[in-house]
């Protein structure tokens, strides 16, 4: 029981992770229809942004968990924005309206392009982070010297997750932004002749997802402590897997589909092999691919000639 | 972008636009660069430290700010002093001391585009050709090209079936046109899927990495012959791509490609986990060479009662011997796939192909079978890689499941993708430049894949469709006309 509880809250931490990236995918499907294939590298820079920030403010002496928390974070949501939008700008707005798999075929290339870049310019090695934030609660412990541990840490991730969840909710519902947002999901045309300009609207829909990437980059640089430039292909398949689980293109879909694949993989890992956690995630993305297309929370989608 | 633009016209230059628009785009290019670039992260005692290196980020803001406000300026119609200017930069780049290659590299591309853009802007008295008029001249091209192919398809044959026997050809060119001709074989085989059918798959190495451990276990464990176990690795690798393209098949295009992209991983995964079957990440060693189909082998001694293939033909012994064979196998395989791929666009089968990639409604309205048609595709291909893949085992000696990893994939369908979707011959010229540009460049091979993700990102933005695309019916109503014709045709009922 005791072990069961503890992977249970391991796998809500991997989770919300795995949600907050899974959001970005979703917000730019839903938006142009297109898979950001770049957008676990996003979420790799944001991670090595975080850690450059943590390092730079170790020097600095600034060491008050809030502040250095709060400072990066908001650092790390920023350059990575701007990483999102420089990409959005760049390589896929001169191809909306082409050929259909031409964008997916250039976020492959700025997928290789900034892994090898940050493989460049930061090294290929895997880059610790000595922990910043420590200690827990002890919830139970059974007989046999298992404690179950509730760190600090994973309070502090759930708990931001839950946050920025709210605040996204309402920028999506209230604000003017989600309203031009959820017009250009629906009918570009039909926005842009209503005055919503859909390239900015777009534009801001690859920098919230930057961000939250970016969030999910710092998130995990603590939580693990390490940070190499590769970690952005599995995250990117695994929130992709959660996006398409929780239906594509609806946002409670991604981050329940999000928690959903932390879960599994965190019991993967603890009742079943290790080794194969990552084909877990992959083997329930070909599933629900079957047997339900349009996801948990999805609307049917409507082909048309 | 269209408007024509008088050059030396009377209208004034508004030089406050133009820094601010450089301006904005150099701030940005900081804002890139300043943490990933300017702060590095090395590792120092157990620990990491961070060392700067601010002056490689101001030089590329500096860059930047330049090159946006040389664009500007061509916008605005100067031409001559953004021409004077970027030729100085793209010579004067080479005198200077840049703290890095990479940008000494970028201010020569840079300087040398903008040169090339403002002499346009100065000699055609207007901006530059729009996206339309671009396209239709590639396409203009792509035509030609495709006419051309009529007798550079064979000049090309001819070159690949006598390079070994040219005198310069020593074991080096054979081995990197051997290796050009895999990426051509693989380019063909994703062809059928990607080119003709229209389906977007990102785990076709995983077809490849099947051939090459069918082969391997089966040549090892059994001790089968290369030629028994070839069809054999074909038969299974068609297997995986019915049993992965039964149920994903009814995906729509991007779900496809990302869940073939994910049966790729799954079989890299497996290969490096099942150790005890697979030899996990150290790979499985010794793989059988191939003989000279089971008559004589590649061998100075060969055992006893088995004929060498120096002896079969009375001809002293040379290493070469088996390096020549395995290239020309490999031509031959290359070309059954060419001409499998010819001969089945002009079947039923081929036709629904093409159909279906043009407009899968439209043909499931005409009573095509979507799934049945695209499951053919698809297990056809991965039957020739599945040839490719126990080619590779038997020439390699060695195989690990990092010769099988997502890159690979994405190399193979660049190739396809770039050389112009659905042309057997920009396959072979994609390949040819990737394999010749890799070795070309091989001190520079740490940059290899930057420059490579790159290059999908701007062939992409600048011709969508693949650089030598020219999509031709392959029913026509007057089949006398040359591509040339039909292009022209096409432009003047537009």
């Amino acid at each position: 029981m005791a072990y069961f509880l503890q992977q249970l809250i391991n796998g809500l931490t991997l989770g919300a992770i795995y949600g907050l990236i899974a959001l970005g995918y979703t917000m730019v499907y839903g938006i142009i229809g297109m898979i950001n294939f770049a957008h676990g590298e996003i979420y790799m820079v944001g991670a090595f942004v975080s850690l450059i920030s943590f390092l730079v403010l170790g020097a600095a002496g600034i060491t008050w968990v809030p502040l250095m928390l709060a400072i990066v974070l908001v650092i790390s949501m920023v350059f990575t924005s701007i990483y999102g939008w420089t990409i959005e700008r760049l390589a896929y707005r001169p191809l909306r309206g082409s050929v259909r798999l031409a964008p997916l075929i250039s976020a492959i290339g700025v997928s290789i392009f900034l892994q090898n870049y940050v493989q460049l310019v930061q090294g290929a090695r895997i880059k610790p982070l000595p922990p910043v934030i420590r200690g827990g609660f002890t919830l139970m412990g059974d007989g046999d010297n298992f404690v179950v541990q509730l760190s600090y840490l994973q309070i502090i991730i759930m708990l931001l997750t839950v946050g920025l969840m709210v605040a996204f909710t309402m920028v999506i519902t209230r604000t003017d932004l989600g309203r031009a947002q959820r017009a250009c999901e629906q009918d570009k045309t039909m926005a842009a002749l209503l005055g919503v300009n859909v390239d900015r609207t777009i534009s801001m829909t690859f920098v919230m997802g930057a961000a939250l990437a970016a969030v999910a980059g710092v998130m995990v640089t603590m939580y693990y402590g390490v940070v190499d430039f590769y970690i952005g292909f599995l995250a990117g398949v695994k929130a992709f897997t959660a996006a398409v689980l929780g239906g594509i293109g609806s946002l409670p879909g991604a981050m329940l589909g999000g928690i959903l694949i932390g879960l599994i993989e965190s019991f993967w890992s603890a009742y079943f092999t290790i080794e194969y956690k990552d084909v877990a995630a992959f083997a329930i993305l070909v599933m629900v691919l079957i047997f339900r297309p349009t996801g948990l929370l999805g609307r049917p989608e409507i082909e048309k000639v | 972008m269209t408007e024509t633009v008088m050059v030396d016209s009377a209208r004034a230059v508004d030089w406050w636009a133009v820094v601010k628009e450089a301006a904005i785009t150099a701030a940005i290019g900081l804002a890139l660069t300043v943490i990933m670039v300017g702060l590095r992260t090395v590792e120092s005692g157990g620990g990491l430290i961070i060392e700067t290196h601010l002056t490689e980020v101001a030089w590329f803001v500096v860059l930047v700010f330049v090159g946006r406000a040389g664009m500007a300026l061509l916008r605005q119609g100067v031409a001559v002093p953004v021409l004077v200017v970027s030729l100085a930069v793209a010579v004067g780049c080479w005198f200077v001391h840049f703290p890095s290659s990479v940008l000494q590299l970028l201010a020569f591309t840079a300087g040398a585009v903008l040169a090339i853009r403002a002499l346009v802007l100065a000699r055609i008295h207007r901006s530059p050709l729009s996206a339309q008029e671009r396209d239709q001249r590639m396409d203009r091209l792509g035509a030609r090209f495709q006419d051309a192919a009529r007798y550079l398809g064979p000049a090309l044959l001819a070159f690949a079936a006598v390079l070994p026997l040219l005198p310069f050809a020593d074991r080096y060119i054979i081995d990197i046109g051997t290796l050009a001709l895999t990426y051509v074989m693989l380019g063909w085989g994703l062809n059928i899927v990607v080119g003709l059918a229209g389906l977007l798959d990102l785990g076709y190495v995983a077809f490849y990495a099947v051939g090459a451990y069918s082969y391997a276990l089966l040549g090892s464990y059994f001790g089968w012959s290369f030629w028994v176990c070839l069809p054999l690795a074909g038969i299974m690798a068609s297997c995986f791509g019915l049993l992965l393209g039964f149920p994903v098949l009814r995906l729509r295009g991007d779900y496809f490609a990302i869940v073939t992209l994910g049966f790729g991983e799954m079989i890299r995964i497996i290969l490096l986990n099942w150790y005890n079957f697979t030899g996990g990440p150290n790979g499985l060693t010794g793989i059988p060479r191939p003989s000279f189909f089971g008559i004589a082998v590649f061998e100075r001694s060969p055992p006893d009662g088995v004929l060498a293939f120096n002896d079969l033909f009375g001809i002293p012994f040379s290493t070469l011997q088996r390096v020549d064979f395995l290239y020309y196998l490999i031509l031959v395989l290359a070309l059954i796939v060419n001409f499998f791929t010819l001969r089945i666009r002009r079947l039923p089968l081929g036709r629904a192909w093409e159909a279906l990639r043009e407009d899968d409604i439209a043909c499931t309205a005409l009573g095509i079978n979507r799934t049945n048609i695209k499951l053919a595709a698809f297990a056809i291909a991965a039957m020739f890689g599945g040839f490719a893949g126990s080619f590779f085992a038997t020439r390699q000696g060695f195989i690990s499941p990092e010769s099988f990893s997502f890159m690979e994939s994405a190399v193979i369908l660049a190739i396809v993708v770039l050389g112009g979707m659905g042309s057997q011959l920009g396959v072979v010229i994609a390949a040819v430049l990737w394999v010749g540009l890799t070795e070309f460049f091989r001190d520079l091979a740490q940059y290899r894949m930057l420059a490579f993700g790159l290059g999908m990102v701007l062939i992409m933005v600048w011709r969508p469709r693949g650089l030598l695309a020219h999509r031709d019916p392959t029913l026509l109503l007057h089949p006398r006309l040359t591509a040339r014709q039909r292009q022209r045709e096409a432009e003047n009922r537009a």
